[in-house]
């Protein structure tokens, strides 16, 4: 689906993504986790060719066309500049394509948008506009959707929705990469973890293997407990980890 | 939708229309537009097809271009304060024109002032391409622009200060109120090929306007070509743009009023607003043409004067409703 190989970002004299190997196939629906800074966005903006890069990305190496029609891209700022109705955001493509009507009320359905669909998405709450926004990306229907934070500022309730589609689309042969800050959320319905720090790849799996008491130390600096509960894997943060003596 | 650009069709067609039936000449309506299409009464024949004919088509044009270049700047800035001024091309053509004057080139013959204007607005876009880099956002081009504009108006300025006639100071002062008084067919001649050129240009920026309504990461990863785009709307505005100075000199408001107040009707759509603009702005042009020559007869009072007093209440009012709106 996606094959990234040694890719890498400076800017100025900062490597900001270090070399990174990854590839995603059909029906994961991996999250990307790590601190703030660890390099998240930039790899999913050079994944997609949106940032000078080195190395090799299948998706950047498209004709624009082409990749429009292989990854779809939900970016973390959520700016809607004109006054436009809920319906006709979720129906924007671009000159590559428009999506069909059915896909744009199947993702209307799917993020609870129905009874917002005739209003200016300017006037809406910033979750309401978050999920307006994912259901743009959902519509799409491509192959391939990179969120970046997509669930941030969503009440509880539109979080677990939200990831609740994403893994199903991820189930129906699709595949889903998304940055995410809350271990648990992903670590209960993302099928792989991949954890980033300082623009490298510091652990990736499935994600009982890389929540690791060694891994939450080294990359985000917290001791978690976490356990197999009947529901999934259970995160809980307990406190910062002592500093280490490297 | 189409419904609206009909409404706002059948408006610029009834102000066209009395915008060539109203001057100076008294002449009942029916036998001017008689006049005017038959050529039966030489004398009424020469005011219609010289003198109104050009103005109401200018009136057209300027309007048109002002509205277009004002929504396509606003739809790709993502921002409702942009208008056609910000990327330098009317303070460049307004330096090429000023420069006609002060040398007697626009003395010199008829067409020296439009000409000099015209390449100013061409000297701009070429500065704007080497300012700006092939690359980057809005951001350098607001910048480029901004700094272009600043170098024009000195220029401009220094003209003015330096100039030993006063009378060439006059008339530049008075050129750059903007008017639509006293101009030919000659006039249309020349900035018709910029607007038409620069209107394809524009018009043709829709999806990707449209697309950029979500950034500019959401805009290229959905295959927009966001460096093309970029040229397209400099290109276009510098074209209609520059030929508007050309003909008409500085006509404020209309660029940036012209897409606010349509905006909600297109239901935000920056690609819908693109025709809807341009029909808007031929529409307050020609009544503000209008006005000038109804207000006040003989006294020659400036279209581009009129413009900007109407300019401050309507600012007023959307303060006002912002206000009450809490924004």
């Amino acid at each position: 689906m996606m094959h990234l190989h040694k890719l890498t970002v400076r800017r100025g004299r900062r490597v900001v993504l270090d070399g990174v190997d990854l590839s995603l196939n059909a029906g994961e629906f991996a999250a990307l986790l790590g601190p703030n800074g660890a390099g998240k966005t930039t790899l999913l903006r050079a994944a997609l060719g949106l940032l000078p890069a080195t190395g090799h990305s299948s998706v950047a190496a498209l004709p624009l066309a082409g990749r429009a029609r292989a990854a779809a891209f939900l970016p973390q700022t959520r700016d809607i500049a004109w006054p436009m109705p809920v319906a006709d955001i979720v129906a924007l493509g671009g000159v590559a394509q428009t999506p069909d009507p059915a896909q744009v009320e199947q993702a209307l359905t799917a993020l609870d948008l129905l009874p917002l669909r005739h209003r200016p998405a300017t006037e809406l709450s910033g979750g309401e506009q978050a999920r307006v926004l994912i259901a743009r990306a959902l519509a799409q229907d491509t192959p391939l959707l990179l969120a970046d934070e997509p669930i941030a500022g969503l009440d509880p309730a539109a979080q677990i929705a939200a990831m609740r589609v994403f893994a199903r689309r991820a189930a129906a042969g699709r595949t889903v990469l998304a940055s995410l800050h809350d271990p648990g959320l992903a670590a209960r319905h993302c099928t792989r973890l991949i954890l980033m720090k300082g623009g490298r790849i510091h652990a990736d799996g499935p994600p009982m293997d890389v929540l690791t008491a060694d891994n939450l130390a080294q990359v985000f600096g917290i001791r978690a407990h976490v356990t197999e509960g009947p529901h999934g894997p259970i995160f809980q943060a307990l406190d910062l980890a002592p500093p280490r003596g490297d | 939708m189409s419904r609206l650009l009909l409404a706002l069709s059948l408006l610029v067609a009834a102000l066209f229309t009395a915008s060539l039936l109203i001057g100076p000449a008294r002449v009942p309506p029916l036998p001017s537009l008689h006049a005017l299409f038959t050529g039966n009464d030489p004398m009424l024949t020469l005011v219609m097809r010289e003198v109104r004919l050009p103005r109401a088509l200018l009136g057209l044009m300027v309007g048109a271009a002002l509205g277009l270049s004002g929504a396509a700047l606003q739809g790709f800035l993502r921002n409702p304060l942009a208008e056609p001024g910000l990327i330098g091309a009317s303070g460049a053509a307004a330096l090429g024109a000023v420069l006609a004057i002060q040398t007697g080139l626009a003395a010199a013959f008829p067409l020296g002032l439009p000409l000099a204007a015209l390449a100013g607005a061409m000297a701009s876009v070429a500065l704007i391409l080497l300012l700006a880099g092939p690359r980057g956002g809005a951001l350098t081009l607001i910048l480029a622009g901004v700094a272009l504009s600043a170098l024009a108006g000195a220029a401009t300025s220094l003209v003015l200060n330096l100039s030993p006639n006063p009378f060439a100071a006059n008339e530049i002062i008075f050129w750059m109120m903007g008017s639509l008084a006293d101009r030919s067919l000659l006039h249309v001649g020349i900035a018709l090929p910029f607007m038409i050129a620069g209107g394809a240009l524009l018009l043709s920026l829709g999806p990707g306007l449209q697309a950029l309504t979500l950034g500019e990461d959401a805009a290229a990863s959905s295959g927009i070509r966001m460096g093309a785009l970029r040229w397209r709307l400099v290109l276009g505005v510098a074209a209609m743009v520059g030929a508007a100075t050309a003909v008409a000199g500085a006509i404020g408001f209309v660029g940036l009023a012209a897409p606010h107040v349509l905006r909600r009707a297109v239901g935000g759509s920056p690609a819908r607003l693109l025709p809807a603009s341009a029909l808007g702005g031929a529409a307050l042009v020609l009544a503000a043409d209008i006005a000038v020559r109804l207000l006040m007869p003989d006294r020659d009072l400036k279209l581009g004067v009129l413009t900007a007093l109407v300019g401050t209440p309507f600012f007023l009012h959307l303060i006002l409703r912002m206000r009450r709106e809490g924004a």
